[in-house]
């Protein structure tokens, strides 16, 4: 019997009742006003509006001209912990978590000491069992240090609570050694997900490689140092059958690699952030460093060719990626910046405002993309069904706000998205059963 | 984070074809100073220029520092080796303990691009980029035009082809944008590896061979780094000299011969068309001086002593339209 693969701190479950919400979730078909109930962490009636009888002890909350989604799950996050706290750790990273809508976050390994032993999984566990407001589920390493040439100890970590494997913030670059762990993956199971860079192509780039970099004078990143990885990686994935995932895609020639190995069988999934789906590389030319990034922004064809993979499937999941990074660390000239942007508190907003509003992607299909990134770590997708536990958040989609202005959550600013006006505002969000954010001015009635 | 414009020079683009014109014009006339026994004017008396180097430089520093001393100005030269940047101070802790010295103006050469632009967010004095990373180098580029237009008058219509290492060069960003400025067609040309994918939005052409190399007015050739070798961008020197190497049988006698030096003798060019009649080499350095003393008059006491011209309104303070962006005396106030 393994150890649970989702930890948090131990929070009273949530008795509440929300009445008259808009409630849409796209795995349960449900789409209709109704009052969502509550009891005990769980939810226990979802009726007609206006219809919930309201237990004892529970709250009322006003769902009216809201929204009500089933939370969200971002399969890729930096919590900075440990050695980086500084920029971020558990409890502000979960926190942003909230305040952005999810229920769940995967954290990824590069942090110092890297994530790559079970002593560590256990104490990251132990770590998040005290400060995680909502579920964190951790991936080590797939190879040591995430140096490329030895595998972790997948299967103790396995047993241990590992969500998956991955060296993230690095490819890994020896097909042999990806081979390696994709035959051991038979053994012990947990999603295979890969940074895809080819050291070699992407060279000293710290940004695309393009007019806009030409006209900078930056050392630029081609599109090919992302796609001929996801090509090679997606065929070695066919061959051994192992489950796959490829992270923030930002190109359109990994897209259609992407496509074309599932067309032949692979078992791989992808995933884009909310900044490859909304901005270019056009941004990089003011040098701001919020808007640096691995992989980079790319052109307004890499933004197209994301957004219709996302529309069609061929990439299951948006995850923000969300990458902290002390103000210090990032006033400093561009090509010095560390790369990263902060991701958590914007994502839905951003991608709602951006996407939705103008009609480019239904917002049913934006919300199971928010809610995707469960299943494909093998967990289960958050859901707004009677029976289920209570994952879910209420959003007023008309609220404006403008990001940055009350300050974040998040221990890090470094918001690409910075200064936008979005609409679209989390006002609650219960994870797991508990009520994990609650926006200040959402004002709170009796029954 | 966004880079104030108009009191600073941080880039090329700051300037409209007026505001580099009036600089030139501003140079010719300090070019008479410098033919006169007492090189020295008063206009920046008491003021302080620091020069902030974080890269080697031999003429650019030397001639900010003789450009801001015959204005009167004084003048103290910092850079990173043995100062706290040793240390580990940042360039924003660095320029911000400088700026309690309280200089008029802050020269700045950085390895990293936008280094000058973020130098101009971080203190109170005028910013001028004396090179930032592979980005811009817009005094080189000054000079550049003042030296070509003395020499073969205005640039409208004519050709300049840049020839050599596009990719790592910011004196061919800053040309390209200055020479297109001032009507003329610029074309690169280099070894592929060498030329910067996307480079033609810039509005030149491309070339790979100096065949066509006739056509052009002015020939401009970079410096060829020894290094590019090791990094394989080119085979052997022998072979880039053998395609790319100017010379006395590929120049033409009107072909006016530009570099930004040091000059590698015998790599990009060969050592007769150095000490030939078409080169202007020895003037681009004689023009550096009076170029930044126009730089340096335009940003701290331009805008005390000219008024804009009649007819022509001065921008709205707090507009952002590039009319503003221009150095002009008037976006001085603004700034």
């Amino acid at each position: 019997m393994s150890a649970p693969r989702l930890t948090s701190v131990a929070a009273p479950a949530a008795d509440l009742v929300v009445r008259n919400a808009h409630v849409l979730d796209p795995n349960t078909g449900i789409d209709g006003f109704h009052d969502v109930v509550v009891r005990g962490g769980e939810i226990a009636e979802i009726t007609a509006p206006g219809a919930a009888e309201v237990p004892a002890g529970a709250e009322t909350l006003d769902g009216e001209g809201r929204h009500l989604f089933p939370a969200f799950f971002d399969p890729h996050v930096h919590l900075r912990t440990p050695g980086h706290e500084h920029k971020e750790h558990i409890e502000t990273g979960t926190r942003a978590a909230a305040a952005g809508g999810y229920c769940g976050v995967i954290a990824m390994p590069n942090t110092d000491p890297v994530l790559d032993s079970a002593p560590l999984l256990t104490a990251l566990r132990d770590a998040a069992s005290r400060d995680a407001r909502v579920p964190v589920g951790f991936m080590p390493a797939i190879t040591r240090g995430l140096r490329g040439t030895e595998l972790t100890d997948m299967a103790e970590l396995r047993e241990q609570g590992a969500v998956g494997f991955t060296d993230d913030g690095k490819p890994v670059t020896s097909a042999g050694m990806l081979r390696r762990a994709m035959q051991y993956q038979r053994l012990c199971g947990g999603v295979l997900a890969l940074h895809e860079e080819d050291p070699t192509l992407s060279g000293r780039g710290v940004m695309h490689e393009g007019a806009i970099s030409a006209r900078l004078g930056l050392a630029g990143y081609p599109s090919v140092g992302e796609s001929t990885m996801v090509a090679r990686d997606a065929m070695l994935a066919l061959d051994e059958e192992a489950r796959t995932h490829f992270q923030h895609l930002s190109a359109w020639q990994s897209v259609e690699a992407l496509a074309t190995a599932k067309d032949r069988g692979s078992p791989v999934s992808g995933e884009a952030s909310p900044h490859h789906l909304l901005l270019t590389d056009e941004e990089v030319l003011s040098l701001d460093t919020r808007m640096k990034m691995n992989p980079p922004l790319r052109t307004e064809r890499d933004r197209q060719a994301i957004i219709a993979g996302l529309r069609d499937g061929v990439i299951e999941c948006i995850a923000t990626d969300h990458a902290p990074h002390a103000a210090d660390e990032k006033d400093v000239p561009f090509e010095e910046a560390p790369m990263g942007t902060t991701g958590l508190e914007t994502a839905f907003a951003a991608v709602y405002t951006g996407l939705v509003r103008p009609g480019i992607l239904p917002l049913g299909l934006v919300v199971e993309r928010l809610t995707a990134g469960a299943r494909l770590m093998g967990l289960p997708t958050p859901r707004v069904e009677v029976g289920a536990p209570a994952n879910l958040n209420l959003i007023d989609l008309e609220a404006l706000w403008h990001v940055g202005e009350a300050g974040y959550e998040s221990r890090s600013s470094n918001c690409c998205f910075a200064g936008r006006r979005l609409h679209g505002r989390v006002l609650l969000t219960v994870a797991a059963g508990a009520v994990a954010y609650r926006e200040r001015s959402f004002a709170v009635s009796a029954a | 984070m966004s880079p104030a414009t108009g009191r600073h020079l941080l880039s090329i683009e700051d300037l409209d074809r007026d505001g580099i014109e009036r600089i030139l014009d501003r140079a010719a006339s300090f070019a008479e100073v410098s033919g006169r026994e007492i090189k020295k004017l008063p206009t920046l008396r008491g003021r302080r220029v620091l020069n902030l180097f974080y890269e080697n430089s031999t003429r650019t520093r030397s001639s900010f520092e003789i450009a801001a001393k015959t204005l009167s100005a004084d003048v103290t030269n910092f850079s990173p080796s043995g100062s706290s940047v040793e240390k580990g101070e940042s360039l924003k802790d660095t320029v911000q303990t400088l700026s309690a010295y309280d200089p008029a103006a802050i020269v700045i050469r950085h390895p990293h691009a936008g280094a000058a632009a973020m130098v101009a967010g971080w203190t109170a004095a005028a910013v001028v980029n004396a090179g930032d990373g592979k980005h811009e180098h817009p005094t080189q580029a000054l000079l550049d035009v003042y030296t070509l237009t003395r020499r073969i008058g205005p640039l409208d219509g004519k050709r300049v082809w840049i020839i050599g290492d596009i990719l790592h060069s910011r004196v061919a960003r800053s040309d390209i944008l200055a020479f297109t400025k001032m009507g003329a067609h610029v074309t690169v040309c280099g070894p592929p590896t060498l030329i910067p994918r996307g480079i033609e939005a810039l509005g030149c052409d491309v070339r790979y061979t100096l065949d066509d190399l006739r056509e052009a007015d002015a020939v401009y050739t970079l410096r060829m780094q020894k290094e590019r070798m090791t990094d394989s961008y080119i085979p052997s020197l022998r072979e880039y000299v053998a395609t790319y190497q100017v010379n006395a049988r590929r120049l033409g006698p009107r072909q006016v011969l530009m570099h930004p030096g040091p000059v590698n003798r015998g790599v990009e060019l060969s050592g007769e068309v150095v000490d030939s009649p078409q080169a202007v080499i020895t003037a681009q350095v004689e023009a550096g001086v009076v170029v930044r003393m126009a730089v340096l008059y335009e940003l701290l006491a331009g805008a005390r002593t000219t008024a804009p011209e009649p007819g022509t309104p001065g921008p709205a303070p707090g507009t952002t339209a590039s009319a503003t962006r221009s150095l002009s005396a008037t976006s001085s106030v603004v700034g």
